[in-house]
């Protein structure tokens, strides 16, 4: 890719998205150049922080074109299902390997939340004294890699991007962490390698099961193996190319996750012709992908790393690994696992929700049995990604309902709204306990108590927060449980029993943890005359998630405007295939009824948020 | 031969097929050749002998960079206005079908060329061999790669014993270079008997084949394979031929560094300077590769074209031969080298063992590339292509990591790993550039060692996915894939501890910056270790076409 290219893009959101992408990655460059001089750490702290302020508002500019005025080309339309604001460029022609990004609705508002987080998690990260320039190197470019997972649609770009945070993120806890980082440091890296590792091997199987000849015209454009931009004979010729090549029996290949997914979803797929030892070949990749994901987000019994990571981490690192990091597992699964191996989907969903359900009560348990605070908050997080994991894997468009994918689309909606609600929550928990943790320098719950009385208003934000984690109705954590278990009722009973029954157990360790730090008479740990209320900047941090937790629970249609269509059209074209699959003869009430079904899900979510704020 | 053929005309022929059909191909082996004489003579003339041996060296090399450079130049002009066929059409033997030429022989001499060209450059700045030793030195250097530019073309078993000897002896010297260190001597001497042990069993292999092939001329052995049926039966030559193909594979393991023919390797590495691990962890690699590379396909394969296509049906069982020994020995490799670094202290011998490790993950590609032979030219020649683009990216890796620990050497007087302790206090930049070529060992991206091991895992995929030789090449991908997080350990503790241990307290001297020559030369190392990382489609068009030996 030269320079000449690049500048004659035509895609209008090429420089957008590319900025939104590599703008932190620019900054750390520009920051490891001896520009700033040594001891004017404030300096090198204003430029992250500006740099993470900036790329939000660009991605604000993209994802809510009502508060900058519509019409610009490369912004994002709410509303709409497919594939948007795609760039696509040659990358590695040799292997059909292209920079290409785009945004939906599941990953729209997964890239907002990355970059609103990251500007928080930056303003939090002023009390990092220790070697401030690489912390701050390091920070932006993990921001780049998450960004990047989000965005691409190139499978090898997005591998490429989702090892590249391992190395900062590696750093980060290890220099930065607390007393026993190196170990929570190699422990990350190492689980998340095993899986990338899979990962790969799952994705070139994919690759060279793969045959972009097999798809229509209609499909190929769709998927932007060949660029929509493309006109009359030069599309044609594209095209012939294609399919000339298929006709000669030489596959075309493609890492493009669209062109995957169409491949995936076709009737006589080629990923469920080949089989290895009695599994076909979906199976194998959806395994290998799943394990992948799901020690990312992370799942019971590959949660291990998670505790001793977050715990180590600094707060901000914290707030980053339980806000986004955790959502690049869930993000895999809905973009990649389901779309591509659906055959494998359908068969494996009792793993998914049994993986989801499982980890879901651990968690709670293992949060319930903590002594530090800051443990406690890293439990809670396995319990509440599984809800995701349970919402995204409840199939319930099998043969018995008539194919009836609403309890379904509810469950994966639920599922991201969950994801994202966790995002904020999460971060906010973590927060709190660090702004706790710098003034006494301990998080031993069975020594706090009476900090209400010394720190009122930290203590009702953080109080707050914690509502939200709990799943209090109203608050930003309920919405997407109550989803998923009700979505889970038309899958198993049993599992819906569970999920409702872990809300107890998350009820208990929260309030018995705010009774143990926030209530009581009065605080007699150590370094009691440390704790002064929160400064201006601490509450910059605290406020705006603790609003966004209220108001993602009072307004979830906020949140589902971007998601539904997307999720919708997903699980609709997925129900789809699997009455293709089954072959079963379409049920008359159930095909006519699609569209009354969209409507009664859109009057649960109106009903939903109605409840939530009274 | 011709019995009429008188002995003018024998003569006639031959002196054509020298001048003007092999010589034109044999510049670059030309100069090296010269070069080494020119060195010879400098030493002999009081005047002369004031010119540093260092910059002839560089000098003749330059050359013989150019005329790689051109000779690649000019297969690729052939292959963008011709088909593919055309291009192996242009294969030449030269010398009477001792040497080969085609897009395999130009690419590895263009990458040897072009790493003694940096490989000068960096003994120029580390300061080993002094003055006083530099003719030795760069004499002995220049000898080697010729014998493995030789390695990379030959098409003959003689000429195969012939160049691993010529690769072999004045790296034996090589070794015992740091006259006066006990470890140094104990190195050569122990790199020289193990070399003469294997070179006894090669021979002696080489023996056996040409005894009963009745050849020793690459392609017609492998007719003469083709041609041979009934080989397990009672009296058939299966036997003789499978002994002497294993020790065959014994001399190309022993230059391999495989497993187990690697003990010399840690050995050689620790005793010897840096600067000469840097030179046979990656010429004598490349060459050793290129060699498996011809060894394989020369005797498991005939060529392209239908009027071959019943000679390469029989050659399955050979194949099926040879990539069963290749595979076993890379899995072994990679594990052994990958747990083996694990234990150790000292740089130098953990780069070592790195160095075995890497030889496992190039001779799953070359497996790859055998099995597919024969089923999918195209995907045989990716495979190969995938061998040729790791050893590019190689040369800058290793390079690179010799490169750093020869320097802090120079600055820390220590290659202990503990010595490198809290580095990043002082010389940010050089952990950083630690950092990228380690990291890039490991095979993360964005760094061409991801983009080496992703072409060679895509490879055994598409072998595993097109079912040639199915569960062997699972078990390669299940290897790989495992080591791969295994070698995470031992690169990121030299990291872990340049960069979160406390530096030593007896520290006097401070590394060198990397503003600073040696620091340049470092950048200029690394630096493509990141742009091959995301650019790598202009190394691969070349890796392409030297793929395009194979079929």
């Amino acid at each position: 890719m030269g320079i000449a290219p690049i500048l004659a893009v035509t895609q209008p959101a090429f420089w957008p998205l590319t900025l939104i992408l590599f703008l932190p990655a620019i900054v750390a460059g520009i920051l490891a150049l001896p520009l700033i001089p040594r001891g004017k750490d404030d300096s090198i702290r204003w430029v992250g922080l500006a740099t993470t302020i900036a790329v939000f508002v660009l991605s604000l500019w993209m994802a809510v074109p009502a508060i900058f005025g519509t019409g610009s080309a490369g912004q994002f339309t709410v509303g709409e299902a497919g594939m948007q604001a795609v760039v696509d460029q040659p990358w590695i022609p040799a292997f059909n390997i292209n920079y290409l990004l785009g945004v939906d609705g599941i990953s729209m508002p997964l890239v907002l939340l990355t970059t609103f987080l990251s500007v928080l998690a930056a303003a939090a990260s002023w009390p990092i004294e220790k070697h401030v320039r690489p912390y701050w190197i390091l920070f932006l470019l993990l921001e780049t890699g998450m960004i990047g997972v989000f965005v691409s649609l190139d499978f090898f770009l997005f591998y490429v991007f989702w090892e590249v945070m391992l190395l900062p993120m590696y750093f980060l806890i290890g220099i930065w962490g607390g007393p026993r980082r190196e170990y929570a440091a190699i422990k990350f890296f190492l689980y998340t390698l095993a899986g990338s590792v899979l990962m790969l091997l799952a994705i070139l199987m994919l690759y060279f099961a793969s045959d972009v000849g097999t798809l229509s015209d209609e499909q190929l454009i769709a998927s932007h193996v060949v660029s929509p931009v493309l006109e009359g004979t030069e599309r044609t010729a594209a095209l012939a190319a294609i399919h000339s090549a298929h006709d000669a029996g030489k596959p075309v290949h493609t890492f493009n996750l669209l062109a995957l997914a169409a491949i995936g979803q076709s009737q006589n797929s080629p990923f469920a012709a080949t089989s290895f030892w009695g599994m076909t070949l979906e199976s194998w990749a959806f395994l290998l992908l799943l394990i992948g994901f799901v020690i990312k987000v992370p799942v019971v019994p590959v949660h291990t790393w998670l505790p001793d990571a977050h715990v180590e981490a600094p707060t901000p690192i914290s707030m980053i690994l339980a806000g986004v990091l955790l959502k690049l597992g869930g993000y895999g699964i809905i973009r990649i696992c389901y779309p591509i191996c659906p055959g494998a989907g359908l068969s494996f969903a009792w793993l998914v929700c049994g993986l989801g359900v499982v980890s879901m009560v651990y968690g709670a348990f293992a949060a319930l049995a903590q002594k530090d605070f800051k443990r406690m908050v890293a439990y809670s997080s396995v319990s509440h990604m599984g809800y995701v994991m349970l919402g995204l894997g409840v199939w319930s468009a099998v043969d018995g309902h008539g194919y009836q994918w609403d309890a379904w689309a509810q469950g994966v909606n639920g599922a991201m709204f969950q994801m994202l609600a966790h995002g904020i929550s999460s971060a906010g928990m973590f927060f709190m306990v660090g702004v706790l943790y710098d003034r006494v320098h301990h998080r031993n719950l069975e020594e706090f108590g009476g900090i209400f009385n010394r720190m009122p208003l930290y203590a009702s934000l953080a109080v707050a927060i914690f509502f939200a984690g709990l799943g209090l109705p109203g608050m930003c954590g309920f919405i997407g449980e109550v989803l998923v278990t009700l979505s889970s009722w038309n899958y198993s009973r049993l599992l819906a029993v569970c999920s409702a029954f872990t809300v107890i157990l998350t009820a208990a360790y929260i309030l018995w943890a705010i009774q143990r730090v926030y209530l009581g008479a009065e605080y007699k740990g150590p370094h009691g005359d440390h704790l002064t209320p929160m400064t201006r900047r601490e509450l910059a941090i605290a406020v705006p998630l603790v609003v966004l937790a209220v108001v993602f629970g009072v307004a979830p249609q906020l949140i589902f405007n971007y998601v539904t269509p997307t999720v919708n059209r997903q699980v609709e074209t997925l129900a789809e295939w699997t009455r293709g699959h089954d072959g079963a003869s379409a049920s008359a009430g159930a095909a006519a009824s699609t569209d009354s079904e969209k409507a009664e899900f859109q009057a649960a979510i109106d009903s939903f948020s109605v409840g939530g704020g009274r | 031969m011709n019995p009429d053929r008188n002995l003018g005309a024998l003569l006639n022929g031959t002196l054509h097929d020298t001048l003007v059909v092999s010589l034109p191909h044999f510049r670059p082996e030309l100069c090296l050749a010269a070069t080494i004489v020119l060195l010879l003579l400098c030493r002999m003339v009081p005047l002369l002998r004031l010119v540093d041996s260092g910059f002839i060296a560089l000098g003749g090399v330059l050359f013989s960079l150019f005329f790689a450079w051109e000779d690649i130049l000019s297969l690729r002009a052939t292959a963008w206005s011709s088909s593919i066929g055309d291009l192996l059409a242009g294969r030449q033997e030269l010398f009477g079908g001792l040497l080969a030429f085609d897009s395999l022989t130009a690419y590895i001499r263009l990458l040897l060329a072009g790493f003694l060209v940096l490989f000068i450059l960096f003994t120029k700045v580390s300061g080993i061999p002094d003055r006083e030793d530099g003719a030795d030195f760069y004499t002995l250097v220049l000898g080697a790669t010729l014998g493995m530019c030789l390695m990379a073309s030959a098409n003959h078993l003689l000429m195969v014993f012939m160049a691993v000897e010529m690769a072999s002896v004045p790296s034996y010297a090589l070794a015992g270079l740091l006259k006066g260190r006990k470890a140094s001597s104990e190195a050569a001497l122990k790199y020289a008997v193990y070399g003469a042990g294997a070179a006894g069993v090669m021979l002696y292999g080489l023996s056996l084949l040409a005894g009963v092939l009745g050849t020793c001329h690459l392609p017609t052995m492998a007719r003469q394979l083709a041609a041979l049926d009934a080989l397990w039966m009672p009296g058939g030559a299966g036997l003789a031929l499978a002994i002497g193909g294993l020790m065959v594979g014994v001399g190309l393991a022993f230059k391999l560094s495989a497993v187990p023919f690697h003990f010399w390797c840690p050995d050689v590495f620790a005793g010897a300077a840096a600067e000469v691990g840097a030179f046979l962890s990656v010429a004598s690699k490349a060459a050793a590769v290129a060699l498996l590379l011809r060894v394989a396909f020369g005797l498991g394969t005939t060529g392209p074209g239908p009027e071959h296509v019943a000679q390469m049906a029989s050659l399955g069982e050979t194949r099926h031969f040879i990539v069963g020994g290749i595979a076993l020995l890379a899995a072994l490799t990679c594990t052994l080298g990958n747990l083996a670094a694990y234990g150790q202290t000292n740089m130098k011998r953990l780069l070592a063992y790195s160095t075995i490790a890497h030889a496992g993950y190039l001779m799953m590609g070359v497996a790859a590339a055998v099995a597919l032979a024969g089923r999918d030219a195209e995907a045989t020649r990716s495979a190969v292509a995938a061998v040729c683009f790791y050893l590019g990216t190689y040369v800058f890796m290793n390079l690179a990591a010799f490169a750093i620990v020869a320097l802090l050497r120079n600055s820390l007087r220590s290659e202990e790993i503990a010595s490198y302790a809290g580095l990043i206090r002082s010389n940010p930049g050089i952990v950083v550039a630690t950092g990228v070529v380690l990291v890039s060992l490991i095979g993360l991206p964005p760094l061409a060692g991801f983009v080496s091991k992703f072409l060679v895992f895509s490879s055994v995929m598409e072998a595993v996915m097109l079912g040639a030789e199915r569960p062997l090449m699972l078990v390669l991908l299940v290897v790989g894939g495992a080591n791969t997080v295994i070698s995470l350990f031992y690169y990121l503790r030299v990291l872990k501890v340049m960069t979160f241990d406390p530096p030593p307290a007896d520290r006097t001297a401070d590394a060198f910056p990397l503003v600073s020559i040696p620091g340049a030369l470092v950048t200029a190392l690394v630096v493509p270790v990141v742009s091959l990382g995301v650019f790598w489609s202009g190394l691969y068009a070349f890796a392409r076409l030297a793929g395009a030996f194979a079929s």
